[in-house]
């Protein structure tokens, strides 16, 4: 049986009158990958900036670990919860290693240099990610994929129980989307992180079972084991357009393909 | 990780040398100006001489002015160029010194003249302006859309004719003498003041650079996103309303006392940077240090220029900072992106 950590029970958030999340209520347990899927608008980051508080609403409740989230210190969330955001964001020219410890901020006391126990997270980020080599150089100056690896990084070593990650590869190219994926992948099954995922890429959801959460205009309209959520019939309702899946000679797994492409 | 721990000893160095120049400005400047003093007649045994009241009394005071108000100017630049991730925007061109100005103008213009606690009313006054430009500044940045560099400097420069103008309308309604005591306070500078003054410069500069140095791990993740920093753990809105009402502090005081002096708060923290990086644990005492002495050599300069006659110190920093402002822009920014 495992441990349920997050508890979303009819929250909705607005912005400007305008409701964004309507009556959200889902579980979600330790070791969990779930994904959040849906169209443009549907509600997917809002939710996910909701969950460190980002974003803040009355309506509704969250709870972490059994205690309501607006209980929680700034700085106790921020050892609780790692966050990769969309990454278009202009740097200060930090080097790779100074913008990686920044992800240590919570375990840091002010007027403090980093002890020998940050330096340890920071590495152990760095060769989980795979960016040991780029830790002298400034983050101004680096690929959008390697800047990406980099956000996963610095979320890496703030230690977390729960990894939060906002449309991680939306802007990449096809060789670091597969490669960032695999990577997150890896890091959920092998250290047992729980991760909530925001994504727009439908074959990522077949790397293999997870939890599924699909939004739509603000509401929760499916969520479960993927291998029940996802069918064509419910990707059309999600979509409002029509998929077709097609199992892969080799390995069985499923492809799914719009079929206005086909 | 050796490089690392190098890096970190040449940035205790830059420290150093930016500290042994302070003092080598701090201990030779006094003895320029329009008069010349010479070594012998500071230390004579007769304290009524000229040449001792004018080191003592008035420049030894004046310099160490100087260099606090510029270390007030270039550390507020540094926390609004972080917090609003906008290295162009400093208290001067945010309107945040104008703000300070207009309240100034309100206490000169209706002629009060009262202490309160300990603090003079123009401060009060002034520190009241402070706050209400930076509300107006803050509020604008937050805005929907998201705030871009342009949005911000327009909204700056908003801001700076709104009190100006109004600064202009408190001029035309009051009498001669108050009005003139108004322009010629505008343009910015450094008199003699005194000990009293000295003091008072320094309680603020060395609490800014104490509390600013404290939230120097908050400055560096401000600079990476208001989200990112939040997700670290940074409580962002606390961190704020505890910076901001700090710099309306330390900008009302120093604009009450010199009026607003332009482009120290753009200028120092942006070479600082290039220099020693952008982490602020370094920076902010490289920002303290180096607008110290960039002021200070700036009055020494207003005072020596044309004698027997002063500069405003504000003209020459103004002078200097216009043509660095514009750089800034060209070469930072010609391509519309705001990396720095």
């Amino acid at each position: 049986m495992k441990k349920n950590i997050v508890t979303i029970q009819g929250f909705s958030f607005s912005y400007d009158q305008k409701k964004v999340l309507d009556q959200i209520t889902c579980f979600i347990d330790e070791g969990d990958y779930v994904s959040i899927i849906g169209p443009n608008g549907a509600g997917k980051s809002t939710l996910l900036k909701c969950l460190n508080r980002i974003l803040t609403s009355q309506e509704g409740e969250i709870h972490l670990f059994g205690q309501k989230l607006s209980g929680y210190k700034q700085k106790e969330l921020g050892r609780l919860i790692g966050y990769v955001p969309q990454g278009r964001e202009q740097l200060f020219p930090y080097t790779v290693y100074e913008f990686v410890m920044m992800g240590r901020y919570a375990y840091v006391p002010a007027f403090s240099y980093t002890t020998a126990e940050d330096h340890r997270a920071v590495e152990q980020a760095l060769s989980m990610t795979g960016i040991m080599d780029l830790a002298k150089r400034p983050v101004n100056a680096l690929s959008g994929g390697e800047r990406q690896k980099v956000y996963l990084a610095g979320a890496l070593a703030q230690e977390p129980k729960i990894l939060l990650l906002d449309e991680p590869t939306t802007h990449l190219d096809p060789k670091h989307q597969v490669e960032i994926q695999k990577m997150i992948w890896d890091i959920s099954s092998q250290c047992g992180m729980t991760v909530i995922h925001v994504t727009h890429d439908l074959q990522h959801l077949c790397l293999g079972p997870q939890k599924i959460l699909a939004l739509k205009e603000g509401r929760l309209i499916f969520s479960g084991p993927s291998e029940e959520i996802l069918t064509p019939a419910n990707l059309k309702t999600i979509f409002g357009t029509a998929f077709v899946f097609l199992p892969f000679p080799s390995s069985g797994k499923k492809f799914i393909v719009a079929e206005a492409m086909l | 990780m050796k490089i690392i721990v190098l890096d970190k000893k040449n940035k205790l160095a830059i420290l150093l040398i930016l500290l042994l120049g302070s003092l080598v400005v701090i201990f030779t400047s006094p003895f320029a100006g329009s008069k010349l003093i010479s070594l012998n007649n500071i230390f004579s045994l007769e304290p009524g001489s000229s040449d001792f009241k004018i080191f003592w009394v008035i420049r030894i005071p004046r310099v160490l002015l100087a260099y606090m108000v510029g270390a007030i100017l270039a550390l507020s630049g540094m926390v609004f160029q972080a917090v609003f991730r906008n290295p162009l925007v400093c208290p001067f061109t945010l309107g945040v010194s104008s703000g300070a100005s207009f309240g100034a103008a309100i206490y000169i213009a209706l002629g009060f003249s009262f202490t309160l606690l300990g603090i003079s009313g123009i401060s009060f006054f002034s520190f009241l302006g402070a706050v209400f430009a930076i509300a107006i500044v803050w509020y604008l940045s937050r805005m929907k859309q998201g705030s871009s560099v342009a949005k911000m400097l327009l909204a700056g420069i908003a801001v700076s004719f709104f009190f100006l103008s109004i600064i202009m309308f408190i001029q035309f309604i009051s009498g001669v003498i108050q009005s003139l005591r108004i322009s010629r306070w505008l343009m910015g500078g450094i008199y003699a003041f005194g000990y009293d003054t000295l003091i008072q410069a320094s309680i603020i500069a060395f609490l800014g650079l104490f509390i600013i140095w404290y939230f120097s791990h908050d400055l560096n993740l401000f600079t990476t996103g208001e989200e990112l920093a939040i997700s670290r753990g940074v409580d962002v809105k606390l961190t704020v309303t505890i910076l901001f009402f700090l710099i309306s502090i330390m900008i009302g005081g120093i604009v009450a006392i010199c009026g607003p002096i332009g482009f120290v708060g753009i200028i120092a923290p942006h070479i600082c940077r290039l220099w020693i990086g952008p982490d602020h644990r370094y920076l902010t005492p490289a920002t303290f240090l180096f607008g110290g002495l960039f002021l200070a050599l700036c009055d020494t300069l207003a005072r020596s220029l044309l004698p027997p006659t002063e500069i405003p110190v504000g003209v020459i920093t103004a002078i200097l900072g216009g043509p660095f402002f514009l750089w800034l822009l060209h070469a930072k920014f010609s391509d519309s992106s705001i990396s720095l």
